[in-house]
């Protein structure tokens, strides 16, 4: 028993290792040449505009569902003029970001651990570095930047989009005239809202993707593994999502309020 | 080429000279955790010549190739590829020893989202930057080398077998490497199309003067390799059988538990299988 606890704690510190070490390296690469653009542009490509439409959707629901809910409590007080407030504190500062990273570490995480974990066990990693390409640079660096610096974008667009939700459901359904609700969800911003909104899927991105990365180049044992590989991406990068979100909330809390 | 442009060690004169050490092995040990893979193993491929390594499965022969790559590090022994020693060297300075070394992995390792043409052209479109109009020409000049120019355009998936390993060749030789490395080439291939591939690799070997180290478990693919040679008549080429000094330039190693348990040419390998039962149930 105790040998078994041991050698999961061996695991696992080199398992963290390991992730440091490509975390680190893609840094490194990141700044020093050479530099695939046209491998970023793709995955900027696939990563952002391919994600748009689960992400938009998601968005939108999530606002129309948190109308709906807020809107029949609210009405009990009187205050239905008060969803836009509600809706728009939470999807910029919370919902947008986590939601977003969920449905990206869902869509983008799980696809490039499987197609990393295909190139690792039909040895095209290997082939790369044969030829000559360093596969961190060529596979992860685009990668994370492309996470990095969409995830943000789409954060912002589900934020948006969500309010429009929200606003479908508080017209139609609680008859609020447009103009008041829009008012009420500008009064419900506040300025270190936006910044929490905005600097939290920097982190969530770089978090999924790296994570996505790591297991992906980790990847053994054939077709199987690769299952493997899909299914821990998923659950890790999701959890992560969480728990970064709560760091860094946490931090901002401290830094701006 | 630009990688040939640049200062390499002061052994690499002797080691490009016509039967100089291209590569070393000097009693290279490596161990995954308890299990040892290779023990004590020293061997020299002079330049232009042919090693082929045979052996059971498990017994180290493609690990021997990831170690002239330098993807693997033995735990003991020095290894020297063109005259530089690499077992010590940074990923980045082994991307310049890798200038000089094709491999063919065992299934091709060909790039699933590139084109026939992009994986040929991989190296010199995105490592080499070469003109367009040059690493085109080039790609087409060695597809067919290897008899495939109209499936320039096709993706891997719509290739067999033996075309997806064909393609492989051709890739490894696009940016004209001075040593050639082969993983189990022909496995799973049906008789023809092995020979079809045994015949590239001769036609690499005695034609462009390419290095090879070939790892196979296919003993008549092996024995033709190595007892065959290629020749340019005109514009045609021709495979004939090798006389006596030729046939020797390809020389066999058998793998035995990690360690060399023969090496010699193919004459001294069927000798020595009347005296070795490993060998003899190898060949047999």
């Amino acid at each position: 028993m105790t040998g078994r606890v041991q050698d999961w704690v061996k695991d696992a510190i080199l398992e963290v290792q390991e992730y440091v070490h490509l975390v680190t390296k893609a840094g490194r690469s990141v700044l020093t040449p050479p530099i695939y653009y046209r491998d970023i542009i793709e995955q900027f490509d696939a990563i952002g505009i391919g994600s748009l439409t689960v992400v938009l959707l998601a968005g939108l629901f999530t606002g129309m569902v948190l109308a709906l809910n807020s809107g029949l409590t609210l009405d009990q007080f009187g205050a239905r003029s008060m969803v836009g407030r509600l809706i728009s504190a939470s999807m910029v500062k919370e919902l947008g970001p986590v939601l977003t990273g969920l449905m990206v570490a869902g869509r983008v995480g799980s696809g490039i651990a499987a197609e990393l974990g295909s190139m690792m066990v039909t040895d095209q990693i290997a082939a790369l570095r044969a030829l000559g390409t360093d596969p961190v640079r060529k596979l992860v660096v685009p990668r994370v930047l492309a996470g990095v610096l969409m995830v943000p974008l789409l954060t912002v667009l589900a934020g948006g989009i969500g309010m429009v939700g929200g606003w479908i459901v508080t017209v139609l359904q609680f008859h609020v005239a447009s103009s008041i609700y829009w008012s009420s969800v500008v009064q419900g911003l506040y300025v270190q809202d936006v910044w929490m909104g905005l600097i939290k899927p920097f982190f969530l991105g770089f978090t999924i993707v790296s994570i996505g990365c790591h297991v992906g180049m980790r990847t053994t044992g054939g077709t199987q593994g690769v299952g493997k590989s899909t299914k821990l991406a998923v659950v890790a990068s999701s959890v992560a999502v969480i728990a970064v979100d709560f760091m860094v909330t946490k931090v901002m809390i401290v830094l701006l309020y | 080429m630009a990688v040939r442009n640049q200062r390499r060690a002061g052994l690499l004169d002797e080691a490009l000279a016509h039967g100089g050490p291209i590569i070393v092995f000097d009693g290279v040990n490596l161990s995954f955790d308890d299990k040892v893979i290779l023990r004590d193993v020293s061997f020299t491929l002079q330049t232009g010549h042919t090693k082929v390594f045979l052996g059971a499965s498990g017994a180290g022969k493609s690990t021997i190739l990831r170690l002239i790559l330098g993807l693997l590090k033995p735990d003991a022994g020095r290894i020297f590829v063109n005259g530089e020693e690499i077992e010590d060297m940074a990923e980045e300075e082994l991307m310049r020893v890798r200038g000089d070394l094709g491999m063919v992995f065992q299934e091709g390792a060909l790039f699933d989202s590139l084109t026939v043409r992009e994986n040929v052209g991989y190296k010199l479109f995105e490592e080499l930057n070469w003109p367009l109009d040059k690493a085109n020409a080039r790609v087409e000049e060695v597809l067919g080398f290897v008899g495939l120019s109209e499936f320039i355009d096709r993706m891997p998936s719509e290739l067999s077998g033996g075309q997806r390993r064909r393609v492989a060749i051709a890739r490894a030789m696009a940016a004209k490497p001075r040593i050639l490395l082969y993983d189990e080439p022909t496995t799973g291939l049906d008789p023809i199309t092995s020979v079809s591939v045994d015949e590239e690799i001769i036609k690499l070997r005695d034609l462009e003067g390419v290095s090879s180290v070939l790892v196979t478990h296919q003993l008549r693919d092996a024995f033709f390799v190595a007892e065959h040679t290629a020749q340019r008549n005109g514009g045609r080429v021709s495979l004939e059988r090798a006389v006596a000094h030729k046939a020797d330039e390809a020389e066999f190693i058998m793998l035995k538990e990690g360690g060399i348990a023969f090496e010699g040419n193919a004459a001294e390998l069927r000798q020595a299988a009347s005296q070795d039962q490993y060998i003899h149930a190898f060949l047999s």
